[in-house]
């Protein structure tokens, strides 16, 4: 047959077979990616979702480097079972200044999407020097050295910089005071804590590791998760008005 | 360099820019180093320095050793392969797989017995993890890539590896790539983009490794003395091409500093969970699936000495293939914030790419057509026609498991686990260990020291994934039907902590299975080094078997 024979283009021209490749595999990525960047209803307009303050990056950053998404989903799917045992499900809006994701794969733990406010602040500590004493049956790793190592934020404005450079939406007044901003989310009854939440709305602060005198590791790490999944009012979210 | 004037040999620009390269890349990374925010990224720098003026010396010693000429391409009417960078990617492909096993193993144990996580940063599984996917997956398979790429493009072609410097770049550079990132993790450098884990220098560093492999790659096929390109360098060109284009799009990052190991990716959120399992699932397509076919195209009608089955198939197979694959990527993220219109073209075309997935297999499994007697007597052979049946069942899994309701189950528990390695330790594993146990004794010109033993690793290693794929089995549906378990009462039955307690057991077994698995590699890179260091010899020892060539 004539059609086969019309293949020896690709197998005698080794730059049209490359040529045709990239044609080929550009399809697919091309119609499944780009219009997540205009179409509108891709992300649903929700108030209340704010960039993570200094120190919630740096908790987040503390996340992603000891791997936690390796066993713990940030995706809470609108399935009953997951709603009833998570929250509701997550939106595109809670991750849209995520970079980069952290929605994860695998649930060897549970998922951590609305962690915020589960726990106290006294368990998360325990849970990280030794999870079984919390949850006898855990097979978390124990973290015990994240209270006892001191957060290095001492270029956390420039964290934010590249961030506001990539579209999420720092003022140049957050950058500047981003190191101070560490210091005022991650201590007892800091004066600058009310500037603080004034710049991003909803934030704890205080001191997260049970040491008053160090700003450590745990801090960073306790104040991100118990952020997670809380800013979103879902008393006031119309689940209707975003149907996609 | 020096001595230009008295020598009648000249340092080529290739020699001369690439030492110059070099240095410049050494004096760059000390500065670098001494202004490194963390003790890490200045570890990184020092290693990227010192390899640096390591390239240097090699290249000015290479100089002075070698020939005034450059090797011929043609010695006595036949091409002058260059095995070289192959034999040196065969051997790192051995290496890095015992390496890549034993931590899968001992993340495995880590699972089952967390206190093996010793409380210390370095060896948790949060850290592990990640460098046991990227050694299996990067630093076995790429090298088994490399070499079996390097090798079949000189043979199908009949012409020698384009460069001189660029081929010994592509397979020491990749292999430093390796160095870099998994030290990397466990120090704590990762961007967390599962399999794209590694952070902006590397990437960088391993885009120029990787636009060098296409361009030696591509360089052989236009120096070939054959009016067609073989089938399996179709396939070896997808990977290469489709990888780079996957690797700039998902690694698109701004570095916090040039002294920071630390950057940000350019997407966020849903359109970064996009990009990602866009990478990840054709990771899995044009890494571990169309590379890997390559093998398949060019070993087995190899080892079984008959030609491939169907040509025609083989077109179809290949276009298709690599046309559907791409789609297939939201089937990571069904029911999550991805749009619905996303998720549905994912699952469809993952169920579409179950059929050009079977037709490759059987155009593997078919190659054997009169030549199926050699089954019983040649386990290398043996071995990898298991391996495409592996393929088979783990692309029927594969589309199975992108159907949404499916996935509801699956999703985020372990039978994701079992998939990955029914493909893993069974396709990619059997195909790349035939392969090896093939392109050893041809490169080294000596007969495979014992059929006996890979008989043994045949037989050990296939034990071994019945029980990792297994229990992988029961304990992802297990946990994904107690998730979703309701009291009569209406209430969740099972907190998620008992769903953990319940998955002991075959966390237990599947240690086990990899165990075996890693025992079998071992008798395989034994049985090699045997080979290796055996006395020279042309002929096979063992006339059962067709000669290898």
């Amino acid at each position: 047959m004539s059609f086969w024979s019309k293949h020896a283009i690709f197998e005698k021209n080794s730059i049209v077979l490359v040529i045709g490749i990239l044609i080929v595999i550009a399809i697919g990525g091309l119609v499944e990616i780009v219009p997540l960047f205009y179409l509108k209803n891709t992300i649903e307009k929700v108030d209340g979702v704010r960039p993570y303050t200094p120190l919630e990056l740096a908790g987040r950053n503390i996340y992603v480097r000891e791997g936690c998404y390796v066993c713990h989903s940030q995706m809470i799917r609108p399935l009953r079972d997951e709603v009833e045992r998570y929250g509701h499900y997550s939106l595109a809006a809670e991750s849209m200044y995520d970079k980069p994701f952290q929605w994860g794969s695998k649930r060897t733990g549970p998922d951590l999407a609305r962690v915020g406010g589960k726990y106290s602040d006294d368990w998360h500590r325990e849970h990280f020097k030794n999870p079984r004493s919390v949850v006898p049956g855990s097979i978390m790793p124990d973290y015990s050295w994240l209270a006892e190592t001191d957060l290095d934020f001492s270029h956390v404005a420039q964290d934010l910089k590249v961030q506001a450079i990539l579209g999420v939406p720092y003022t140049p007044e957050m950058v500047a005071k981003a190191t101070a901003d560490v210091v005022a989310q991650a201590t007892n009854d800091n004066p600058d804590a009310v500037e603080l939440i004034t710049r991003y709305p909803k934030t704890n602060a205080r001191d997260f590791d049970g040491n008053p005198t160090r700003i450590t590791e745990a801090d960073a790490l306790i104040a991100y998760l118990q952020m997670l999944g809380t800013q979103v009012d879902f008393k006031l979210y119309d689940d209707k008005a975003n149907i996609r | 360099m020096a001595n230009e004037s008295a020598h009648p040999k000249l340092m080529t620009i290739g020699e001369g820019g690439s030492a110059l390269a070099f240095a410049a890349l050494a004096m760059f990374s000390i500065v670098v180093a001494a202004g490194a925010f963390t003790p890490e990224f200045a570890f990184h720098a020092y290693l990227f320095a010192a390899a640096s003026i390591a390239a240097v010396f090699a290249i000015v010693n290479r100089y002075y050793e070698r020939p005034d000429e450059a090797a011929p391409l043609v010695v006595d009417g036949k091409p002058n392969y260059n095995m070289g960078p192959v034999k040196f990617a065969s051997i790192a492909a051995v290496v890095r797989g015992i390496a890549g096993f034993t931590v899968g193993l001992i993340i495995a144990l880590q699972l089952a017995f967390p206190a093996l996580n010793f409380d210390l940063p370095w060896v948790t599984f949060g850290r592990m993890r990640p460098l046991h996917t990227s050694a299996v997956i990067f630093a076995f398979g790429g090298n088994v890539l490399i070499a079996t790429s390097m090798y079949v493009v000189q043979r199908t072609c009949r012409a020698r590896l384009v460069g001189d410097i660029a081929p010994w770049f592509v397979v020491l550079g990749y292999n430093f790539f390796i160095v870099i990132a998994g030290t990397g993790y466990l120090l704590g450098i990762t961007q967390s983009k599962e399999y794209a884990e590694p952070e902006w220098y590397s990437d960088l560093f391993l885009t120029v490794v990787w636009v060098t492999y296409f361009l030696v790659y591509l360089g052989t096929i236009m120096r070939r003395t054959e009016p067609h390109i073989y089938v399996a360098n179709w396939f070896y060109l997808a990977f290469i091409v489709t990888i780079a284009v996957l690797h700039l799009g998902n690694n698109a990052s701004v570095p916090v500093s040039v002294y920071s190991s630390k950057s940000y990716i350019v997407w966020s959120g849903v359109q970064d969970a996009m990009v990602q399992w866009w990478y990840g699932h054709n990771a899995v397509g044009f890494f571990l699936t169309a590379g890997f076919l390559g093998i398949m195209y060019y070993f087995i009608p190899k080892r079984a000495d008959r030609p491939v089955y169907s040509y025609r198939l083989s077109i179809i197979h290949f276009w298709s293939l690599i046309f559907l694959y791409i789609w297939a990527g939201p089937h990571h993220l069904h029911y999550t914030a991805l749009p619905d219109w996303a998720q549905t073209l994912g699952m469809t075309f993952s169920v579409m790419l179950w059929m050009p997935s079977w037709g490759g297999m059987i155009n593997g499994i078919m190659t054997l057509s009169g030549a199926w007697d050699k089954l019983r007597t040649d386990p290398v052979l043996r071995m990898m026609v298991v391996s495409v049946a592996f393929y088979g069942m783990a692309t029927f899994e594969g589309p199975m498991m992108s159907v949404k309701i499916v996935n509801s189950l699956s999703h985020y528990t372990d039978w994701t686990i079992g998939h990955v390695h029914s493909g893993a330790l069974g396709w990619v594993g059997y195909i790349s260990f035939g392969a090896l146990y093939c392109l050893v004794p041809w490169l080294w010109n000596r007969p495979l020291y014992s059929l006996k033993l890979v008989n043994w690793h045949f037989w050990i290693s296939t034990i071994g994934i019945v029980l990792y794929v297994s229990a992988m089995w029961v304990s992802g549906i297990l946990q994904g039907l107690m998730w979703r378990a309701y009291t009569n009462l209406g209430f969740l039955e099972y907190s998620f902590v008992e769903t953990v307690e319940a998955m002991h057991p075959f966390y237990v077994i599947r240690a086990i299975g990899g165990l075996l698995f890693l025992v079998g590699a071992l008798l395989m890179a034994w049985n090699l080094w045997k080979t290796v260091t055996s006395a020279v010899s042309t002929a096979p020892a063992n006339l059962r078997l067709a000669p290898a060539e």
